[in-house]
């Protein structure tokens, strides 16, 4: 991915909460003021993936989970990867994060350069460094994510307290400001406290909080607000947008809610079957997209400002990954597969400077298809 | 806490008053009486021995007597040995008993939980595989006839540890070992399966995303979780291992309270029935209340006592 020009390399947004995306009344509602502010995404490259890889050898063969994900993540940038369960994106963040165990577990790239370090390439202990300083993750059900036997101040310590060397007075200073940025009333006290004396959406402020306490450059959140209700939702999402604004931290976001993605992403990048198959602004992806898995994607979740419509399911089942096919994979399912998507897989084809889609389509062979209006929505 | 603990107490008196009740019964539905002898003795002197130990009065006359006694920690002399008393039995035995008790818990409950860390850690491979084996075969081997191998191989053959008695550290092992076998293999399988579990658990992958380090992670993190199994058996394996010195401390002529206690049962010694199944009671309820007092500190989700609010 490319962004040539110098005005679009640096850009300053203010979000207003006056985008018109579909989605965004939607996310918005529950919440009586939206503040205005400031978020910087820059053009220096905090994260670089290339063709990566990633299988599982298991009783039953050797499950291709990812197979070839390239995407780079910009500082201060929100990139969010999006795709149905099985499609690879969990398993993309845990590769990044060093979380796949090897075996079974194999990884192999081009590089997964972070700041300019292979992280495929670092030892274990060397990882440790990185892990919770530099990379942090949010997990997606914040009741299973924090050790029930710890009080949550130990949790949230012993973080900082290896990495920095902080002293346990120190550590705990910290601790409170952190509970304090995500929005937990009475730190001091808090801290004693057992995972068990908070609510759910309590627990996944402190998961967030022991994410932050190190100042890590790139967060990972695996489907932060899938195990919480929706009110509890929207209020998450704003606190990772406060955070980004205030330490302008990178966050890709794995979620397979589109509701989600137009509240806080920057850039989209949509997987299918342990690829990425098309990435965009999030404005390209909602209004322009082209893979039709990405039109299947969005036809199939309920619209306000469309009501009489139904919804659209995408026909079929993702490919089984222990064997996939050659070509493109969302070929079975798709109502406008040609002869050739069966057979191989299309290079990716740049429609901006931002938004790429694999996909024949795109093929000047099969542009008839697209002008006879098959693909108009 | 308090008022769990002061709840708790009087249950266990509660409990221990049932046991010495249904001990007293059943021990007299026996047949036999500590004074038969193969010797025929003197009708007279027959009577009078029954009358010194007030065997001639009724039963419920002779279980008010007792349980008065016993109310003041008094557990009446030995009918076979009457140069001692029951209590004097119970001070020399018990030291021992309780020293043999302590140290097998000890081993069984450290090299139990290590084995089990070490096979969990180490899944599927070749050290996993060797600890499942040894423990199947801790579990499959009675005390008694691993103390006889034992003292076969240690003692007998190769002649590294003394075969008997209760001396010296040296003297301790073979017994120690044959007794802590059992416990730690059940608890070597328990640790390990589990730590597994524990290991799959997000808050583990959530303690690895941070860059804990492994022995921290494996240690504060997963072994707290995964022993609350093997506190929920500690007091099955207690019971076992109380269970199991009588028969230990016969095999290696240990000087404990096992041997007062099965000696007691064959002599009808009415006096020391009671006070060994007495003390053995109370002792193991005692330690099962421990038991419960650890659980709530391993896990504070599990509260001992209710507070005023708590949901």
């Amino acid at each position: 991915m490319t962004r040539p020009l110098a005005d679009e390399l640096t850009r300053t947004r203010l979000e207003d909460g006056a985008e018109s995306d579909p989605f965004a009344h939607d996310a918005k509602r529950g919440k009586i003021a939206k503040p205005k502010r400031k978020r910087t995404v820059t053009d220096e490259k905090i994260l670089e993936v290339q063709d990566l890889h990633v299988t599982f050898r298991t009783y039953g063969g050797t499950v291709q989970a990812v197979r070839g994900v390239t995407f780079d993540l910009f500082k201060g940038e929100t990139l969010a990867i999006v795709g149905e369960s099985g499609c690879g994106k969990s398993v993309t963040s845990n590769a990044i994060m060093g979380l796949i165990q090897q075996p079974p577990g194999k990884i192999t790239s081009k590089g997964v350069r972070f700041k300019s370090k292979d992280l495929t390439k670092l030892s274990k202990k060397e990882m440790r460094k990185i892990q919770g300083v530099d990379i942090s993750m949010i997990f997606q059900d914040p009741m299973t994510a924090l050790n029930p036997t710890l009080t949550i101040g130990e949790q949230l310590t012993e973080g900082v307290k290896q990495h920095k060397n902080l002293s346990g007075a120190e550590a705990k200073k910290r601790a409170v400001e952190m509970l304090d940025l995500v929005g937990i009333p009475n730190p001091e006290e808090r801290l004693k406290q057992y995972p068990h004396q908070f609510s759910g959406g309590m627990r996944q402020r402190i998961v967030i909080a022991i994410a932050l306490i190190c100042e890590p450059e790139l967060l990972i959140a695996d489907e932060p607000t899938t195990a919480l209700d929706v009110t509890i939702q929207a209020q998450i999402l704003d606190l990772f947008e406060e955070i980004q604004a205030k330490t302008g931290v990178s966050i890709i976001l794995i979620t397979h809610d589109l509701g989600v993605v137009a509240k806080i992403a920057d850039r989209i990048a949509v997987m299918y079957a342990g690829k990425v198959v098309e990435t965009g602004t999030k404005r390209e992806i909602f209004y322009t997209a082209n893979h039709p898995y990405t039109r299947g994607l969005l036809n199939s979740v309920p619209r306000l400002d469309l009501k009489e419509e139904e919804l659209v399911p995408i026909d079929g089942t993702p490919p089984d990954l222990f064997s996939p096919p050659a070509g493109c994979p969302f070929a079975p399912r798709c109502p406008f597969a040609m002869e050739v998507c069966a057979r191989v897989y299309p290079e990716p084809t740049h429609l901006s400077a931002t938004q790429k889609v694999d996909c024949w389509l795109q093929d000047e062979r099969a542009k008839k298809l697209i002008q006879d209006g098959a693909f108009a929505h | 806490m308090g008022r769990y603990i002061i709840k708790r107490f009087l249950m266990m008196l509660m409990t221990i008053f049932i046991i010495a009740t249904l001990t007293f019964f059943l021990m007299h539905a026996v047949p036999g009486s500590p004074l038969e002898t193969e010797r025929t003795t003197n009708e007279a002197i027959q009577a009078n021995l029954e009358k010194f130990y007030k065997l001639d009065q009724p039963l419920y006359v002779q279980y008010f007597d007792y349980m008065k006694s016993l109310a003041t920690f008094d557990f009446g002399p030995s009918i076979k040995d009457p140069n001692r008393t029951v209590n004097e039995l119970l001070e020399r035995g018990f030291p021992i008993s309780f020293e043999l008790g302590i140290i097998t818990i000890i081993i069984a409950v450290l090299s139990g939980v290590l084995l089990g860390i070490l096979a969990a850690l180490r899944h599927n491979k070749l050290l996993d595989y060797g600890a499942m084996a040894f423990a199947v075969i801790g579990i499959s081997i009675p005390n008694f006839v691993m103390a006889t191998l034992l003292i076969q191989q240690l003692a007998v053959t190769w002649n590294i540890f003394p075969p008997a008695t209760w001396k010296s550290p040296m003297h301790m092992v073979l017994p120690v070992l044959a007794l802590a076998t059992g416990p730690m293999a059940i608890i070597a399988r328990l640790t390990r399966s589990s730590m597994l579990e524990v290991l799959t658990q997000d808050y583990i992958k959530m303690a690895r995303a941070k860059g804990i380090k492994p022995v921290r992670i494996v240690f504060r993190h997963a072994l707290r979780n995964a022993m609350m199994p093997v506190v929920t058996i500690m007091g099955t394996l207690l019971a076992g291992i109380l269970t199991g010195t009588f028969v230990i401390e016969k095999i290696f002529a240990i000087p404990g309270m096992g041997k007062y206690f099965v000696d007691s049962i064959n002599n009808r010694d009415y006096p020391v029935i009671m006070g060994t199944t007495v003390f053995y009671s109370a002792f193991l309820i005692f330690m099962l209340f421990l038991v419960d007092i650890v659980y709530g500190i391993l896990d504070p989700r599990i509260k001992l006592h209710k507070k005023e609010g708590d949901v």
